[in-house]
């Protein structure tokens, strides 16, 4: 049987020269954490080019509004009410449906609800900090929450994150699982920021970075951003695993 | 001048940064009241075919430290060697078996615990089985892109030897860093060292 959609073979070799590299000393903690030997590369096997399944049903109705999902009953957390919204796309453009998207964040004064962490920004008593959704059949999303606020980070003395929201991506299989960060539009320190410089090229850094988007504003409400995600594309398995000469 | 590809690049890799388990595992971190669970926690139920066997390690830094921030997950086939994926069009794997788990590690230990089962074997590209083997998934604050690498069995001697991918490995001294040690009946160790001595391999794959 022809298959329709023949593009069900390996993901496209990742471009590992375009991703940080594992071992990158302005970030400190890289220092330890990265192999020295070289990775091995192979070409995907059933065991990568397979991957879980999210099933819609999975989500709950408020899990991708951070704007609701932790708050009190009558309450609303502190900060800009934004949407974030996009698509997920593989590097031939094709829509993933079905992606499974984790968020997570600090609230609007750069503080994150968890043990460890030490900032002396408030936490905010009605905002927990994450959020997930599925990719619909055209691989969009939306999400709405607070924008984040900056915060400064052990590495130099004075080093501060932009803004960002977190994501984790699992597209269709599990040599496509990825995990970023999302930048706002014109926030300067997104250029300063050691994070962001282990991304060795421009370009590479600003598809990370969301534009304003107005048409996707709620007026008087919510301002919009735009963020797409891309994922590896795949082989199509048309002329592969063939006899030939027979 | 030619006509363009017109290719999108992958969104590059940042970090997971210090605070993954919010986003991935909430409820471990406190969290409670977003999500009724945290994905990944049960790879398996009652009813699940194929041996039950309970997976333990810890990942350490280059300088023998654990690591107490990271997000480990797996992803394995069930006990006939079908992914539950709709990617995989051999056949049905068994409706009770999940196939993918995630463990944010014991915040004082670092040690990730995997309840599930010993897979069955899938077919390399060629045909050729592929020995049991689970996929690991690792990343942290200070892991810039996501590790994979994948668990073997050390009571599959004769399937490991036979292995397609353990058999490409260049540098055969390395290759018991893929394999898990079987500690007792149906438990088994695989410690993941990131640098330096005993590194575990990592592939591009
Ligand atoms: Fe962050």
């Amino acid at each position: 049987m022809a298959d329709k959609d023949a593009h069900n073979g390996a993901f496209y070799q990742r471009d590992r020269e375009w991703h940080p590299p594992a071992y990158a000393p302005i970030y400190k903690t890289s220092v330890k954490r990265s192999p020295n030997a070289a990775l091995i590369s192979l070409d995907n096997t059933i065991s990568e080019i397979t991957g879980p399944v999210f099933g819609h049903n999975m989500i709950g109705e408020y899990d991708n509004d951070l704007i609701q999902n932790y708050a009190k009953a009558g309450e609303l957390p502190i900060g800009q009410r934004i949407i974030v919204h996009g698509r997920v796309l593989d590097e031939d453009r094709r829509p993933v449906p079905g992606a499974l998207l984790e968020f997570w964040q600090a609230n609007a004064g750069g503080r994150y609800r968890h043990k460890k962490e030490t900032y002396l920004a408030p936490l905010d008593p009605n905002f927990g900090g994450c959020g997930r959704t599925i990719t619909a059949e055209d691989g969009s999303y939306r999400l709405r929450t607070i924008k984040p606020g900056p915060y400064p980070w052990p590495n130099g003395v004075n080093d501060w994150r932009p803004a960002h929201i977190h994501f984790s991506v699992f597209g269709h299989g599990f040599a496509q699982r990825l995990i970023t960060q999302m930048y706002f539009e014109g926030d300067p320190l997104i250029w300063i920021c050691p994070i962001v410089k282990t991304i060795p090229s421009k370009e590479a850094i600003e598809s990370l970075i969301a534009p304003i988007d107005m048409e996707n504003t709620i007026p008087m409400d919510a301002r919009a951003y735009k963020f797409d995600i891309v994922l590896r594309g795949r082989r199509s398995t048309m002329f592969e695993n063939r006899m030939e000469g027979n | 001048m030619q006509q363009k590809l017109d290719r999108l690049k992958e969104s590059p890799s940042q970090t997971a940064g210090p605070y993954v388990h919010i986003g991935c595992t909430p409820n471990f971190t406190g969290i409670h009241g977003i999500y009724d669970e945290d994905l990944g926690t049960r790879i398996i139920n009652d009813k699940t075919k194929g041996e039950r066997i309970t997976i333990r390690g810890r990942v350490f830094d280059g300088t023998g430290t654990p690591l107490r921030d990271a997000l480990i997950e797996i992803w394995h086939a069930d006990a006939n060697g079908i992914y539950p994926s709709p990617e995989d069009k051999r056949g049905e794997a068994d409706p009770n078996f999940r196939g993918w788990g995630r463990s944010p590690g014991d915040m004082e230990t670092g040690e990730f615990v995997f309840e599930t089962i010993k897979p069955g074997v899938a077919p390399f590209k060629d045909g050729r089985p592929m020995a049991p083997h689970v996929t690991f998934w690792v990343v942290a604050r200070g892991i810039n892109i996501g590790l994979q690498t994948r668990m073997y069995f050390s009571d599959e001697k004769a399937a490991n030897e036979a292995d397609p991918i353990l058999q490409r490995i260049e540098h055969k001294v390395r290759i018991p860093t893929l394999i898990a040690e079987k500690t007792g009946d149906g438990e088994y160790r695989f410690d993941i060292r990131l640098q330096g001595d005993g590194e575990t391999i990592f592939f591009d794959i």
